[in-house]
């Protein structure tokens, strides 16, 4: 259907609906196009399959949803009415099989009895075996557009801006607020959600002159404000931010720049909200039909498009606002069958009307019948009198609900007004202001339903009728917040946009109470949906997440290693050679640790450079155990407690002077021991006289291990290398150094630190040197199997943030004097207690001990702790593991079955010392 | 997203800071067992006005003590803590 003011000839834009191909006219919404060209069905509902059309012209639209776009570009859900044509647009109408005209899926509408309100929590009193065929039945019934299956090819971009006044709404009231402060010499921002400025100056005839928009935008630009078109600010944050969402694209077009979309954070001075108004549908039979739409939706196809939706048109309406659609479909050529007229006596508007429309007072639609495609007649009740209508479009205006959605994100409050029968702006604890129509809504009538509560609905998009709120009242839900999740009313897409009202009317009824009594429900973000690509911005594929590279990264690379993901870092799991898969290459690896020597990358440990007469002091506060006798040139292993007494990290402490020391600890827990540490620092002790520096990547860090470690160091250095536990400074390959004694697999062996930058030509050195004594490198599977077979505890393994130090067996070295973090939490008597988790070592008495596996009494009875880590000894292959076990230290030689029924393993295991290798510590000496 | 005015770098939008704790969490080194317990797991959380500590980390990274409503955000003062705050 082609409007008067529209030509055919200026249709040049070609899209297609559900393959279809069709003509649009530039700036024709889809829904425009769709109209222009006689498409009266345009989606299927949610639940009952029913045909729906075209009932809005703007973003509140519930039923003319469509998929537009293809492949990783493809939007579900689309409000055609929210989607300007482009050439090429591909748009697919939704729920329906095989076709939007002929849905089998219609059949479930005859059976809507099965499927009413709360249906989904009364499945669950069936028999279980039930839901399951519920379950099938449900996900392939209802729903509406399917998530693209492709990754969307796509950026998204995002920016911040700063302004004295935001003003949300291109309408006139936002415009000429808009112009005042740019005016008054504000930093402007305009936003408005349309791809025109004019809002309701779009579709209404006004005396303001062809080309007051225009100028007025000109003015805002001049003053050096900003316009942001396709704009719609979604949500209002705490302290006046809001978020913007721009539509650089329309959905499912491919980006002239690659970007679609921008999402912009605006701090703003002051917000003025001019978002006008929403038109309430009114409830009646079949009022969902393709050819129900709403009155101001029906004046901008007419006015705005160019298109007429109706040639026999009836308008039933609660407010003299519609009287102007009369007025314009009239000029347009349609023929006004009747206005229906729900309020008792004529107001001047309707007075004025009567001479050139037949107006009824007392007038309500009861309900509307036709085709699936289009409008066939309307039955309403005049004066208590049945009548019906021919007519293929019944206009309807059942009153204004202002847009306050940002005020009340914002934190504001509403106030009822009797008049508008609608929620208006009141107070806001932020700096915003409702003006235009949004604060003075159109005057309106209560209005009542007439008609089949059944077929009435009130939330299009998730097919809730009036029947459905009557019976959740029936079945006890009072309060709206109930109503709401057991009828998911307000709950789809759209967040009730067009039926909250009437809802809350109906409730209000129920009470007996106002209104405003029944309450509200609470308006959240995003006011219109937004897509996942634009939060996520540019954080995606491999920005999803951080990955820092090793200074050594190169030389790694070089040797194509498998490598692992460790806190930020990724480092190398193995060095396979010759084909050998992981287990191979690591076993390799840590054989050649335990009979050669082995070298590895231990740069990202977290390192701390402590600093300053109360060094000591401060160390003492961070580590449990004493530093203060700790002599120059020595170290010690330390760990750290939480306030709660439970152990959170381990280390090394070294003194390097006088007053300097460094603390290693885990990589893993590198930036919570750095957080702590200037907590203990800045909160619970500024008055000391030290500094704590993050030197973690400032040196990259070489551990070389073995029985030959120490001649091929010596060799390196020309000199003799450090004693374990003590430190050394040297030049290896013309490079200073600090050598550290140190050992974590449980063989004499060094840490070598170097500035991260000279790291190169030590690495080479070392791999020169150790390829002499027939050594390798290591990754980290190698040095996991190692530090297992020794017994040393790993943060996050055994270091689980749940165990004391008498837990993990490191009791003995808490420092006596306290005055650590830590010191009272682990007085408290429970951790003292026995039937704690305590850590053991496992020798398995039949195959490898599965990794996670429980440890129990019986098969599958009686859980008695579990396994941290398993691995196998180094050279006989004889599996092993470290375990968590009640009481476990008293419990040497017990056996017990390791057991994994999600993998059907279970493994008779016999409990030992958690040291399965050297426990004496014997190859550390010289 | 609020907007914390930072003692050392003037108002900076939150995902600028991270919060950590309230000021009445935090335990002293020679509290006892049970008052340490009250302070880490036994709060006030006052419906209301509460000390908290800040720190910007994606700034200074100072920590900083916020005296915040806990319902309407409103920011009443922030105050710098560590050595620079010592009299």
């Amino acid at each position: 259907m082609t409007g008067p003011s529209r030509s055919p000839d200026g249709a040049t834009i070609n899209f297609t609906f559900d393959g279809r191909p069709l003509k649009a006219r530039a700036g024709d919404t889809l829904a425009a196009a769709l109209l222009a060209n006689g498409i009266g069905l345009v989606g299927r509902s949610f639940k009952y399959h029913r045909p729906r059309g075209i009932m809005t012209a703007g973003i509140e639209e519930p039923n003319a949803l469509v998929t537009v776009g293809e492949g990783g570009r493809a939007e579900p859900n689309t409000r055609a009415t929210d989607v300007f044509v482009y050439e090429g647009l591909v748009a697919r109408s939704q729920n329906r099989w095989p076709s939007l005209s002929f849905d089998l899926g219609a059949v479930f509408g005859l059976f809507s009895k099965a499927l009413p309100a709360g249906f989904y929590y009364k499945t669950f009193f069936g028999p279980a075996k039930l839901w399951l065929v519920y379950e099938w039945f449900i996900r392939r019934a209802a729903g509406l557009g399917n998530a693209p299956q492709e990754a969307d090819p796509d950026r998204y971009s995002q920016r911040a801006a700063f302004c004295d006044v935001l003003v949300v709404g291109g309408g006139p009231a936002g415009l000429q607020a808009a112009v005042d402060a740019a005016d008054a010499g504000k930093r402007v921002i305009l936003v408005e959600q349309d791809a025109e400025l004019g809002g309701s100056l779009l579709r209404d005839p006004h005396d303001l002159g062809p080309d007051w928009t225009s100028t007025m935008a000109a003015r805002i630009r001049d003053a050096g404000g900003t316009i942001l078109m396709r704009t719609t600010a979604s949500g209002y944050w705490e302290h006046d931010l809001v978020t913007l969402v721009q539509r650089i694209t329309e959905p499912g077009q491919v980006p002239t720049d690659g970007t679609a979309q921008r999402l912009w954070h605006v701090r703003a001075g002051k917000v003025i909200l001019a978002t006008g108004c929403i038109e309430r549908p009114i409830a009646f039979a079949h009022n969902d039909r393709p050819g129900v739409m709403l009155s101001q939706a029906v004046r901008t196809y007419v006015r705005r498009f160019g298109v007429l939706p109706g040639k026999r048109v009836v308008i039933a309406t609660n407010n003299d606002d519609a009287y102007l659609t009369a007025q314009t479909l009239s000029d347009a050529g349609a023929e006004v069958v009747a206005i229906l007229d729900a309020r008792s006596a004529l107001s001047a508007t309707a007075s004025e009307a009567q001479g050139r429309f037949t107006v009824h007072t007392n007038a309500v639609p009861k309900a509307a019948t036709g085709g699936m495609h289009q409008l066939k007649s309307v039955k309403a009740t005049v004066s208590a009198q049945d009548v019906s209508y021919d007519a293929d479009l019944l206009a309807v205006s059942g009153g204004f609900t202002p847009v306050t959605h940002l005020h009340m994100q914002a934190g504001g409050t509403l106030d009822f007004s009797d008049e508008a029968q609608a929620f208006v702006a009141a107070e806001c604890r932020q700096n915003v202001e409702t003006i235009g129509s949004a604060a003075n809504p159109p005057a309106a009538l209560p209005l009542a339903l007439h008609g089949d509560p059944k077929t009435s609905f009130v939330d299009f998009q998730n097919d809730v009728s009036i029947a459905d709120i009557d019976l959740a009242w029936a079945e006890g839900y009072r309060s709206v917040e109930h109503l709401k999740r057991y009828t998911t009313l307000g709950m789809a897409t759209d967040q009730g946009k067009t039926s909250n009202m009437a809802a809350l009317a109906r409730l209000a009824e129920r009470q007996h109470a106002s209104i405003p009594d029944a309450g509200l429900t609470t308006f959240r973000p995003p006011y219109t949906p937004v897509t996942m690509g634009l939060l996520a911005g540019r954080n995606h594929r491999d920005a999803g997440a951080h990955v820092r590279r090793l200074a050594l990264w190169n030389q790694h690379q070089a040797a194509k290693p498998i490598w692992q993901p460790a806190g930020y870092w990724m480092r190398p799991r193995a060095f396979p050679r010759n084909g050998e898969d992981l287990a191979t290459s690591a076993r390799r690896e840590a054989q050649t640790v335990r009979s050669a020597v082995g070298m590895t990358d231990v740069s990202s440990l977290a390192k701390f450079e402590v600093s300053g007469p109360d060094a000591a002091k401060f160390l003492e506060m961070i580590c449990a155990t004493s530093v203060a006798k700790l002599a120059i040139g020595r170290g010690r292993y330390t760990f750290m407690l939480r306030e709660d007494g439970l152990v959170f990290d381990d280390g090394t402490v070294w003194r390097l002077d006088e007053n300097r020391y460094l603390l290693t600890s885990s990589t893993g827990g590198a930036d919570r021991m750095a957080t702590h540490i200037s907590y203990v620092r800045q909160v619970l002790h500024p008055e000391l006289r030290v500094s704590a520096v993050n030197v973690q990547e400032h040196y990259a860090g070489i551990a070389v291990a073995g029985p030959l470690a120490k001649a091929a160091l010596s060799a390196m250095i020309g000199t003799e290398p450090p004693r374990h536990m003590s430190l050394a400074s040297a030049t290896l390959a013309g490079v200073p150094v600090l050598l550290l004694g140190a050992s974590y697999s449980g063989e004499r062996a060094f840490e070598i630190y170097v500035e991260a930058t000279h790291g190169a030509p030590v690495w080479a050195a070392c791999e020169t040197a150790l390829a002499e004594r027939g050594g390798c490198t290591y990754g980290l599977e190698a040095m996991e199997i190692l530090r297992i077979e020794k017994g040393h505890v790993v943060v996050s393994g055994e270091v689980d943030g749940r165990l004391s130090p008498h837990d993990l067996g490191l009791a003995g070295m808490l420092n006596k004097a306290g005055g650590y973090v830590g010191e009272a939490g682990l007085s408290r008597p429970a951790l003292a207690a026995p039937g704690r988790l305590q850590l053991v070592g496992l020798e398995s008495l039949g195959g490898p001990i599965p990794e996670g596996s429980m440890l129990t009494l019986e098969k599958g009875v009686g859980a008695q702790g579990h396994v941290t880590a398993a691995a196998y000894r180094v050279m006989s292959g004889d599996p092993i593991a470290l375990a968590l076990l009640t009481d476990g230290r008293s419990r040497t030689g017990e056996e017990l079955i390791a057991s994994s029924p999600t993998r059907n393993q279970y493994v008779r295991v016999r409990v030992t010392a958690p040291h399965f290798y050297d426990p004496a510590g014997e190859r550390y000496r010289d | 997203m609020m907007l914390i005015p930072c003692p050392h770098c003037g108002p900076r939008a939150q995902a600028e800071f991270v919060y950590e704790r309230t000021l009445d969490s935090v335990v002293a080194l020679d509290a006892g067992a049970d008052d340490a317990m009250n302070s880490l797991f036994t709060r006030t959380n006052p419906r209301g006005v509460d000390e908290e500590l800040w720190r910007h980390t994606y700034g200074c990274r100072a920590w900083m003590a916020v005296r915040r409503h806990r319902v309407t955000h409103e920011i009443e003062s922030v105050q710098p803590v560590g050595p620079e705050a010592l009299p």
